[in-house]
């Protein structure tokens, strides 16, 4: 009973966000709304509210039939299903990267618990690793990837996306794999020293469960942050095929076909959702271990 | 388990960054192996003293956005947040949007907002900076609000406090350490938002854009010295939040 | 001072007074059938196990939680009433001082909710602050103080409004035996120098027969009274009272009511 009210709330909010975007649409001023601006400077000032024509803001009910219109006129497929195809082939690569950054995230954790001198030293480096943008090393990574496919060994491209993606990944996970195994009370950790268990027998029966209220949301926003990485990456090598690169390709006829783009931008939100909603499922047979978690 | 002497904290890093440039070089210096588009780190520090002025104009672009961007996003998040903490309604529609706001990539939306906004100003870049702001300020705002002790409630209805009173000497403090939390989460989500979202369109500025040009043009080093640019000004963003959530939470309720 | 009505109403009028809390699966009876009066003055103990009611009555008191059935008085005014002109001042458990105010500051709280200027919040915190003897702890902060200094902060400020009554829910329950014995001659001390009526909540037998005129015996399942015991200590407590035959003899009575059975006396074996 309270999961449906919940999700009964959720949808009122969200016809309010579609309700607000039309009301504004219909009474909002025409040009939108601009502080500061300087005549005849384009681009000055700062656009608080936009302009309301169906070019800047398409109604909803243009996103949505566009949705069954061909993708790009003729026989092409309808734009839902060109969608959603590649918002599969960009889930396919996201979670492959997160798998990678989970298992590295989890090794680093591992590490910088066991060692504290591992944690002085390695921590600050992954903290700083977030500061560096993807898109600087993202050429880097499928230049090497391209090397080792000319070497010999198979390396598709996606593959590159993919390692790129795990960069993202990692970060939360070590994070959340830290704190999770440094958290049980001194007394636990007396406890197990007391029966004489090693590090090994302490960390899979004391560490690891009481890792897990930790380690479940940082493996929900792993999966929100490889998805990030796995558009942001397709779009900076320009790997055909995947959602982000679709963005793009449709915002630049924006103009001509101002529903277009929205069409993969709603794929793109469905793929963050389904991405944690499937991480999410991890967690549901791992209640017990679940007490005392924090949400989000 | 003996204690380490207290140097060992700051030498550990400073040792694992030296050894991190070390292989660094061997690899494009020494062996040579590394692909055209990874330069020496030395390449990458002679660009940036020479360039430094270039970057740091680019730098401010890009700062400039995520600083409104944190503002405006952390804002609003306070609104929300109080709203929602007042009204159960509002917290039941605001819940599951903002989890999802969460998880999906906000930079997947700037083409979309620039064409809102228009191509040709910073709004679109700012917008994204403060939706990605707007998320862990909200969550941690939220629970800021619904962290008040039970004892201490006690007390200020036995004070006969009214209702404006209780948020102003009790919620309020409580509730403010989880606002610098949240404010260290999102300054460094702004500037890597407001960077990346360069990338998905814009104005022909910024750290995001001079990145991606010079890297396609095969000025490695040049490229490379824009990215330190970014980072010392992820790295600024974050010791100065990170300072002051260390100053608020001197006396935390907890 | 001519006596107004409110001068001669008791301090505490209970008649018939009972709690029900509903949980998941039904109901709780945590008081039934209170009848109680506490005088303007005077010292009360509510005593028992755990589960009688003893903070629940506090509680409705205070006017923190509404009683199901029957009436309850505060100075002849109903407890919300008392609540709104600040009759009385509570002390809990957890001193439950806010860390991020300094002495002086927590101790003004209640001076300062109610619109007391700067200078006479400061001049009665200088008061209190003597009264409980931390004059020269008033700007430390709660994390520098030990437990029996911060429930002396929590005191000073439950009798910053000069209250008629105090309500005290084991204000020294968290404090060990010889922080908490000085502290009960200091709380001797000061309730019979304001004058006001105190309702002490505690399951210490020696602090309820040490403190009071008189001990509220209670019982849990349903939480209610099963007896009054009055102590009839003339004259200021001290640690002389500690060691009289009288007070033994007066814990041996209160122990027995407990129990619910004649306890046997070591002196009689």
């Amino acid at each position: 009973m309270k999961r449906a009210a919940a999700v009964g709330w959720g949808v009122l909010g969200l016809l309010l966000v579609a309700g607000a975007w039309e009301l504004y649409k219909a009474v909002g001023p025409v040009d939108g709304f601009t502080v500061g601006a300087v005549d005849g400077e384009t681009g000055s000032g700062v656009m608080l509210l936009p302009r309301t024509n169906d070019r800047s803001m398409p109604h909803l009910w243009d996103m949505g039939a566009r949705l069954f219109e061909a993708t790009s006129g003729g026989s092409t497929p309808p734009l839902w299903i060109t969608v959603v195809q590649a918002a599969g082939f960009t889930l396919g690569v996201a979670a492959v990267g997160w798998v990678i950054g989970v298992l590295v995230g989890l090794l680093l954790g591992l590490v910088m618990q066991r060692w504290r001198i591992a944690e002085w030293g390695i921590l600050p480096w992954v903290v700083v690793s977030q500061t560096v943008p993807l898109i600087a090393f993202a050429p880097v990574v499928n230049a090497i990837g391209n090397q080792i496919d000319r070497g010999g060994v198979d390396w598709p491209q996606w593959a590159s996306v993919a390692v790129i993606a795990s960069y993202l990944a990692f970060f939360p996970v070590a994070i959340g794999a830290l704190r999770g195994l440094g958290s049980p009370d001194a007394i636990h950790v007396d406890l197990m020293r007391s029966y004489a268990a090693g590090y090994w027998k302490t960390l899979f029966r004391l560490r690891l469960p009481a890792a897990v209220p930790h380690l479940l949301p940082a493996l929900r926003l792993a999966a929100a942050n490889a998805v990030v990485g796995a558009v942001v990456a397709e779009v900076s090598i320009g790997m055909r095929g995947g959602i982000g690169r679709m963005i793009i390709q449709l915002a630049g006829q924006g103009s001509s076909d101002p529903s277009a783009p929205w069409g993969p931008t709603f794929g793109a939100i469905a793929l963050g959702l389904v991405a944690a909603g499937s991480v999410a499922l991890l967690g549901v047979g791992l209640k017990t271990y679940r007490r005392g978690e924090a949400t989000a | 388990m003996s204690a380490l002497p207290g140097w060992v904290r700051l030498a550990a890093p400073v040792g694992v960054g030296v050894l991190i440039v070390a292989l660094w070089m061997l690899w494009v210096d020494v062996l040579r192996t590394a692909p055209r588009m990874l330069p020496s780190p030395i390449a990458i520090g002679t660009e940036l003293g020479l360039r430094w002025e270039l970057i740091l104009g680019d730098v401010l672009v890009t700062g400039t956005n995520a600083v409104i961007g944190l503002l405006a996003g952390a804002l609003l998040a306070i609104v929300f947040a109080g709203l929602a903490a007042a009204a159960r309604p509002i917290d039941g529609m605001l819940a599951p949007l903002v989890a999802a706001l969460a998880v999906v990539p906000i930079v997947a939306l700037t083409p979309i907002l620039n064409g809102m906004f228009g191509a040709s100003n910073q709004f679109g870049r700012q917008a994204v900076a403060a939706i990605a702001a707007f998320v862990p300020v909200f969550i941690n705002v939220l629970r800021g609000l619904r962290q008040t002790r039970p004892v201490h409630r006690d007390l200020l209805r036995a004070s006969a406090a009214t209702g404006i009173q209780t948020f102003r000497v009790l919620t309020l403090p409580t509730a403010l350490p989880y606002l610098m939390t949240g404010l260290r989460i999102a300054s460094s989500l702004a500037v890597i938002s407001a960077l990346v979202a360069e990338y998905f369109g814009g104005p022909a500025d910024g750290i995001g854009t001079a990145i991606a040009t010079y890297a396609k043009s095969g000025r490695a080093a040049l490229s490379w010295s824009f990215v330190a640019g970014a980072i010392a000004l992820g790295l600024l963003f974050f010791l100065v939040t990170s300072l002051l959530e260390r100053l608020v939470t001197r006396r935390a309720p907890v | 001072m001519t006596p107004t009505p409110e001068d001669s109403a008791p301090a505490v009028r209970a008649s018939g007074v009972g709690k029900t809390f509903a949980v998941t699966r039904g109901e709780v009876v945590a008081l039934t059938g209170v009848e109680l009066e506490v005088r303007a003055g005077e010292f009360v103990s509510l005593i028992g196990p755990s589960g009688c009611g003893k903070s629940t009555l506090l509680r409705l008191i205070a006017d923190l939680d509404e009683s199901s059935i029957g009436t309850l008085e505060v100075f002849g005014k109903t407890p919300r009433q008392a609540r709104l002109d600040q009759d009385y001042g509570i002390a809990f458990q957890q001193a439950g001082l806010l860390p991020w105010r300094d002495v002086a500051a927590n101790i003004a709280l209640p001076l300062e909710l109610h619109g007391v200027d700067a200078a006479g919040r400061k001049a009665r915190v200088a008061e209190l602050a003597e009264l409980v003897g931390l004059t020269d702890f008033v700007d430390r902060y709660p994390d520098q103080l030990s437990g029996g200094m911060q429930q002396r902060v929590a005191i000073a400020r439950a009798l910053a409004e000069r209250p008629r009554l105090l309500l005290m829910d084991e204000p020294f329950g968290a404090l060990d035996e010889m922080t908490r014995e000085y502290l009960q001659g200091e709380l001797a001390r000061i309730a019979a120098e304001t004058g006001a009526a105190v309702v002490f909540v505690t399951h210490s037998i020696p602090e309820a027969v040490f403190l009071s005129d008189r001990v509220v015996v209670m019982s849990p399942r349903p939480g209610r009274i099963t007896d009054v015991i009055a102590t009839g200590f003339d004259g200021p407590r001290g640690d002389a009272l500690r060691e009289s035959p009288e007070y033994f003899a007066k814990v041996t009575e209160v122990r027995e009511a407990l129990h619910g059975a004649p306890v046997e006396r070591a002196n009689e074996r």
